[in-house]
């Protein structure tokens, strides 16, 4: 007993000296940047939160989805995607707005519901049609469905947008303002401002509502909730709408901040988003606001500091980050830890 | 808790089907199908009528058997991960391209500083490693066996969740690697972007197999897929084999069993991995080169749905997904197409369908024939079981 018990704290402490070693290269990493150019440092933050904020959205719907029915939601992502070509046809084919105006602005306002009432339909859809069925499934098939309807819908996006990147004008200012040669582009500002409004209005429904509180007994334990009276299945579209919305916002921001619409975005920011729920715990919502905005940074300043690995790198220093979580902290910075149900 | 739910009743079947697996006859139907193939292609097609041979080499040309083989390696070594262990994996393509530059490393004049040659059909004032391709192979398979270990030993304390993002951060990180390897820390590792091309022609009693050997070509892959088929079944039927199948059944109680769990996940991944290494430099000499961009996540998804559709856990199974998925995406879609294109005289781009297509079966074998085509008696009831259990493929 003695023996095993050493051994365990032996293990303990090789896992904490490793951890803190690769935290401290980080901040020494961070650090010498800092010194060498303060100006490119604060720049890549910018950029880093303000893709920090973007990735938010879309992470929350995967952890509001793995939280309620323990999916890992692949087309989550292609979702997004879909938020985007929906937000060009509205804002650039149906409205033909291309410049900043003030009917822009309206436009841009109407699309933001628009693409997320678009999004939130089409995710309750997927869940009516192909999810629900399989929810006493074992855990592959739901897994494998995700990845089919992910498929589809990359098709529609081929049919949609075509089999490559389009480029769009967008209804937003383009400036940017300098605070001590930091420029700001005036559309981070328009992603802050469009993006914390959601967040704290997601938070109210989850901590505040009826509604909210039905989404959290599901989570913890859906039979238990149906004896208690709540409706499992509504609360369980409820949540994919929740999720969807917040999709759509994603897509319409990204759409006019960046002007890129392309069939396979989703994928890729798709799994970046997943990766930043993982970081922060999977189910855990502030935890999945906190883990984007820190992959944001991370990617941005490994994207823009003087000495960092370059863009290219960028994939992989987000899956270096997932897999060095997992052997660490699998319950991510901010999850409870789980125990094993038997 | 919930007991392994293997009703008693189907102890006949399952005996039935071990006695199934009588050796001497799985070989001699597979030798039998494979040399039929092997003549066919060989002797008879190009003594066929134009008519006939047309239709072979538009719907079935030998280069496409040979590539589905590759796939049917492949599938065969995910199906030892996911259908034996019930460990998903969701980047298999990383042992895939490991495979590949092993044989574009040992196999072509990329290492131009050096110069060695060992039993390799290259010119011997040609620089760089030349090594024969079966010595490529056994190396191949051995160090994506290691890093079958390597990737796997950080996933072993994991759930299934966590595990499948695991392996599909591997599957990211190392085709990124091979993308980006042109100047790592000042060492070309892979080329980038650009791949190494040519590797070797494959040497095979005295006869020198360039690119468009194929029907010699076919009979190694053919004998390399036999092999993971006998090392697929052998192991099945011996003790890791029966650990793995409780394993995926059933973790916990398996554990409590007495079943190392450690090392039979990991023994898992390393089989798995050894035949993605085979896979891998199968390839790279059927395509003569590898290249970086080709080792996508598409292919492990590919992959899986193989394993999946065929039926997991069952090797005949999944060879058949195999074949068929492999067959249907690079020659049975477009030869479709273009068949219906004549004959209507429209101009539909059916390989775009190729999504539509995926990922229509993949929904609809989930909601309705959740087990494969070819299922295995045991896996199918597990499949259909409605209640929580703790089984890596079974529950939560």
């Amino acid at each position: 007993m003695a023996n095993s018990s050493t051994r365990f704290s032996a293990r303990l402490l090789i896992e904490r000296s490793v951890a803190t070693l690769i935290i401290g290269l980080v901040f020494f990493w961070l650090a010498i940047n800092l010194v060498k150019s303060p100006s490119q440092f604060f720049q890549s933050s910018i950029i880093g939160i303000s893709n920090g904020v973007l990735y938010a959205l879309i992470a929350l719907g995967y952890t509001l989805v793995y939280g309620i029915i323990e999916l890992i939601n692949f087309a989550h992502g292609d979702l997004f995607m879909l938020g985007g070509l929906f937000a060009a046809t509205f804002i650039t084919v149906w409205f033909k707005q291309e410049t900043p105006s003030n009917t822009g602005y309206a436009v841009f306002f109407l699309c933001l519901i628009a693409a997320m009432g678009f999004c939130a339909t089409i995710n309750v859809g997927i869940e009516r049609f192909a999810y629900r069925r399989l929810r006493k499934a074992p855990k592959l098939a739901p897994l494998i469905t995700a990845v089919g309807v992910s498929f589809i819908i990359q098709f529609i996006g081929i049919r949609w947008n075509g089999s490559g990147p389009k480029t769009w004008n967008s209804v937003l200012p383009s400036g940017e303002f300098t605070i001590s040669s930091v420029h700001i582009p005036y559309t981070t500002v328009i992603s802050f401002l469009v993006t914390i409004p959601l967040l704290i209005f997601m938070t109210f429904i989850v901590a505040k509502t009826r509604r909210g509180k039905a989404m959290r007994a599901t989570a913890q334990d859906a039979d238990a909730a149906r004896l208690m009276g709540i409706n499992v299945n509504k609360t369980i579209s409820f949540t994919f709408a929740l999720g969807g919305a917040l999709a759509g916002a994603a897509g319409l921001l990204f759409q006019q901040t960046r002007g890129l619409t392309n069939y396979n975005l989703g994928y890729q920011l798709g799994l970046i988003a997943f990766t930043s729920a993982v970081l922060g715990g999977i189910g855990n919502l502030s935890g999945a606001v906190l883990g984007a905005i820190l992959i944001g940074l991370i990617q941005g300043l490994n994207d823009g500091l003087p000495i960092g690995l370059g863009q290219q790198w960028s994939q992989t220093v987000v899956f270096t980050i997932l897999i060095l979580l997992m052997v660490f902290k699998p319950t991510g910075l901010l999850g409870k830890p789980m125990v094993e149900k038997v | 808790m919930k007991f392994p739910t293997i009703k008693l009743r189907k102890k006949s079947k399952i005996s039935k089907e071990l006695k199934s697996f009588n050796q001497s006859k799985w070989i001699r139907g597979f030798t039998i199908a494979a040399a039929a193939i092997w003549v066919f292609y060989a002797f008879i097609v190009d003594l066929l009528p134009y008519s006939l041979s047309d239709f072979f080499q538009k719907w079935f040309p030998a280069t496409t058997i040979n590539e589905s083989l590759v796939w049917v390696i492949c599938a065969l070594g995910l199906n030892i991960v996911v259908g034996y262990a019930g460990l998903l994996d969701l980047g298999f393509v990383a042992f895939w391209a490991i495979g590949g530059y092993c044989a574009g490393w040992f196999m072509s004049d990329f290492f131009h500083q050096t110069s060695i040659h060992f039993g390799s059909t290259a010119a011997p004032e040609q620089p760089g490693i030349h090594l024969s391709f079966w010595i490529v192979l056994l190396i191949g398979a051995i160090i994506c066996a290691l890093f079958g270990v390597l990737i796997g030993a950080p996933t072993l304390r994991l759930k299934s969740d966590y595990l499948a993002l695991v392996t599909l951060g591997f599957g990211e990180i190392i085709p990124q690697i091979f993308y980006n390897g042109e100047n790592i820390a000042g060492f070309n590792l892979s080329n980038g972007s650009k791949g190494i091309s040519p590797v070797d022609n494959v040497g095979l009693f005295g006869k020198t197999l360039g690119p468009f050997d194929l029907d010699w070509k076919y009979l190694i892959f053919v004998c390399l897929a036999a092999l993971m088929v006998f090392i697929s079944l052998r192991i099945r039927s011996g003790r890791l084999g029966r650990a793995w199948l409780a394993i995926r059944e059933d973790e916990l109680a398996a554990s409590m069993m007495g079943v190392p769990l450690m090392k039979s996940k990991l023994a898992a991944y390393a089989v798995g991995a050894f035949s993605g290494g085979i896979g891998g430099v199968a390839f790279a000499t059927h395509v003569n080169g590898v290249f970086a961009d080709r080792f996508s996540f598409s292919i492990s998804i590919i992959l899986l749905a193989m394993v999946v559709l065929g039926g997991m856990g069952n090797v005949w199974g999944v060879i058949v997904g195999a074949l068929a998925i492999a067959w249907v995406n690079s020659t049975g879609l477009p030869a479709f197409g273009e068949t219906v294109n004549n004959v209507l005289g429209t101009s539909i781009n059916f390989p775009s369908y190729n999504f539509l297509l995926f990922g229509g079966i993949l929904i609809f074998m989930m909601l309705y024939k959740r087990e494969g085509l070819l299922p295995e008696s045991r896996l199918k009831q597990i499949l259909h079981e409605t209640d929580d259990s703790t089984s890596n493929i079974g529950g939560h």
